[in-house]
């Protein structure tokens, strides 16, 4: 189970979150994934609406997003369970932020397979940036998390930051990729050495022929 | 005898490194949903015998046969349940990235699987399970089920078979332990992901109380090929009890790491040599393999090299399968380290249900941590073994086997390594080795 983190004066947060309601679009979302479970099952989609209201929250205030109090007690009322039950979940599951975090959202993959093939020189370019484990920057851009497998093991070391995985790394890229993106430059997804996913690398060794056209082996049945 | 190495003619996954567009006409082109609708016409019964004889054991892990465990499914509701199919796309075992690649290159033969084992075992939907930080992937599938159902190929009379069926996507959000069967299904619920007692079992009491069979991606997304060119096929593949072809992923210290599908029981220096040009250094720095994913004990270079990569091959070597997820450390790694990463990464994802699980997860670290640095007593060594011995089996799920037998490994093959940082550590003159 992951370390406490420090949940912010409850106070303050009401002032600030407690009228927060869904945006019309996140609405229809939110009717959508509900839609997805049997009637009176509507609780299934607690976790999808914790992350929709996440992200809602990210949007305002320019960051990955978090969840405040009062936003966990509007999802819990919009799905008509008890508050605890959601409080639970966005406790349960990592991916949930119960404290403000950064624009960025570091997550360095230390697991061994990332860490037999270098994540510890990935952290080592965070926390030369100024960095550190489960801190936000002072300028508010970056906030670093030590992540577990990630599940990009044949592309390793990776990071995720936000919604994108960058693979395939190494100190200097990675010390590239955060001044990119402190600058606000767009940076290719994905393998930074140029794999097209997971083949090895300098071209597959297998499927030859699917790399230039989209081939039919069934002739070949 | 030379290995035959499986020929591109014969793996099912051919748009596994997305060089082709996953979408449906593209799909299409690659043979999926190639006359659906007949194969559901062969039956429920006639579709399960042909998976059983295919030999196809799961792909999560557990490598339980798959057309077996659909005929635990009722054959009739007797009081209006539905029946559901989960399909576990929570992959999140270190080591393993094969069920990324069916997700966002091939989520065609994933949902046309759901469709067929759905049919099979007479499921009204399916919920594919993705785990939350396979982001992009999620998008892909959603894309991919709303082009499947524009189409026709799922919902009311799905591929014109004359079956409803749908398939629903549910994202996850950060929790190792949903992949456990009974924990996906608390998950589903709108719960902490804590896994349930068993029995009942899901076929019996599943997702929503109604009977549920979870399957791992890869053992639902081969499921239209096998039916397509026929269990025999299927089971040329690999030795007696490990028939197939697999996803391997090799991760760790090999020139080039990669994904890739082999046949079943492929010796693993061929393996290695013919996908991932080699370990790094030569074969004589080979130090060790976690050869199917973080949960299994590792194997020494020595017995790993010519052993055959399948279930009964690696269980040989008191190690197994598992995902096919091959770690490999040469000579450079502090292989203490290595498993005291694995140990710490079982302390965090235990969900704190069970006592020795929440307790001895975090204790069993701490006590490895103190072993990489040699501070404690040679003693401690066989407490440790002690500890993960009452840990191993006295948890309602097997996370706390998976964490206990990486250290049970280490103990096993390494012993003399922890001794001589004890010893070092402790500033006794450095001990000669023995010569072998």
């Amino acid at each position: 189970m992951a370390e406490a983190p420090n949940i912010p004066d409850e106070l303050e947060v009401r002032a600030k979150w407690g009228d927060f309601k869904f945006t019309p679009a996140n609405e229809k979302l939110a009717k959508w994934q509900i839609a997805k479970y049997p009637e009176g099952r509507q609780k299934s989609a607690v976790m999808a609406l914790l992350d929709l209201a996440q992200r809602q929250v990210g949007a305002d205030t320019e960051t990955q997003g978090w969840l405040p109090v009062p936003v966990i007690e509007y999802v819990a009322a919009y799905l008509d369970m008890p508050y605890m039950r959601a409080y639970e979940v966005a406790t349960f599951y990592t991916m949930y932020n119960l404290a403000p975090v950064g624009r960025f959202h570091v997550q360095v993959c230390g697991t061994t397979p990332c860490m037999l093939r270098g994540s510890d020189d990935v952290m080592a370019a965070c926390k030369n940036k100024g960095m550190a484990k489960g801190k936000t920057t002072p300028d508010g851009l970056f906030t670093l998390t030590e992540v577990e497998c990630m599940g990009n093991c044949s592309n390793a070391p990776m990071v995720q930051i936000n919604d994108d995985n960058y693979e395939d790394l190494d100190y200097d890229i990675m010390t590239r990729i955060l001044e990119d993106l402190a600058d606000g430059k767009e940076i290719p997804v994905g393998s930074q050495i140029g794999r097209k996913t997971s083949e090895p690398e300098g071209g597959p060794v297998i499927l030859k022929d699917m790399v230039k056209a989209n081939h039919d082996y069934r002739k070949e049945w | 005898m030379a290995f035959d190495f499986l020929q591109d003619k014969d793996r099912i996954f051919t748009n596994v490194y997305g060089f082709q567009s996953w979408d449906l006409k593209a799909a299409q082109k690659r043979g999926d949903w190639d006359n659906t609708a007949d194969i559901i016409k062969r039956g429920n019964d006639k579709i399960i015998e042909e998976m059983k004889a295919s030999g196809l054991r799961g792909r999560g892990g557990a490598g339980f046969p798959t057309g077996l465990k659909w005929s635990f499914m009722p054959k009739e509701s007797p009081d209006g349940r539905p029946s559901f199919l989960v399909i576990n796309a929570d992959e999140s075992e270190p080591g393993s990235c094969k069920d990324r690649e069916i997700l966002r290159n091939d989520p065609h033969k994933l949902i046309e699987g759901a469709l067929i084992a759905g049919f099979a075992m007479r499921a009204r939907a399916a919920y594919i399970y993705i785990r939350g930080e396979y982001i992009m992937e999620a998008k892909v599938m959603e894309a991919a089920v709303k082009e499947a159902y524009d189409a026709g190929l799922i919902g009311k009379n799905a591929a014109k078979s004359g079956y409803d069926f749908d398939v629903f996507i549910h994202r996850g959000a950060g929790a190792y332990i949903c992949g456990e069967e009974t924990a996906m299904i608390e998950s589903l619920e709108g719960k902490k992901g804590q896994p349930r007692l068993k029995p009942p079992f899901p076929a019996g009491a599943g997702l929503y109380g109604c009977p549920t069979t979870v399957n791992n991606v890869e053992s639902i997304a081969v499921v239209p090929t096998i039916l397509r060119r026929g269990a025999s096929w299927f089971a040329s593949f690999g030795r007696e009890n490990n028939h197939g072809t697999k996803l391997f992923q090799v991760s760790g210290h090999v020139e080039k790491p990669a994904v890739f599908e082999e046949a079943m029981s492929i010796p693993f220096k061929d393996m290695i040599e013919k996908h991932c040009g080699g370990i790094t250094g030569g074969w004589d720095n080979l130090l060790a393999v976690i050869p199917g994913g973080s949960s299994v004990p590792l194997v020494p270079a020595h017995e790993i090299m010519d052993a055959p990569m399948d279930f009964d091959g690696l269980s040989a070597l008191k190690s197994g399968l598992g995902t096919a997820a091959v770690i490999v450390m040469d000579k450079s790694t502090d292989i203490v380290r290595a498993i005291s990463r694995l140990s710490y990464f079982y302390k965090h994802e235990s969900c704190g249900q069970c006592t020795p699980c929440r307790e001895g997860t975090g204790w069993m670290w701490r006590v490895m941590e103190r072993l990489r640095d040699g501070d404690a007593t040679i003693e401690e060594i066989d407490t440790l073994h002690e500890v993960t011995k009452q840990v191993e089996g006295h948890t309602i799920c097997a996370l706390g086997d998976a964490a206990a037998w990486p250290i049970q490994g280490l103990i096993r093959h390494f012993r003399p390594e922890l001794e001589r940082r004890i010893r070092e550590n402790a500033g006794a003159e450095p001990v000669m080795e023995a010569a072998e």
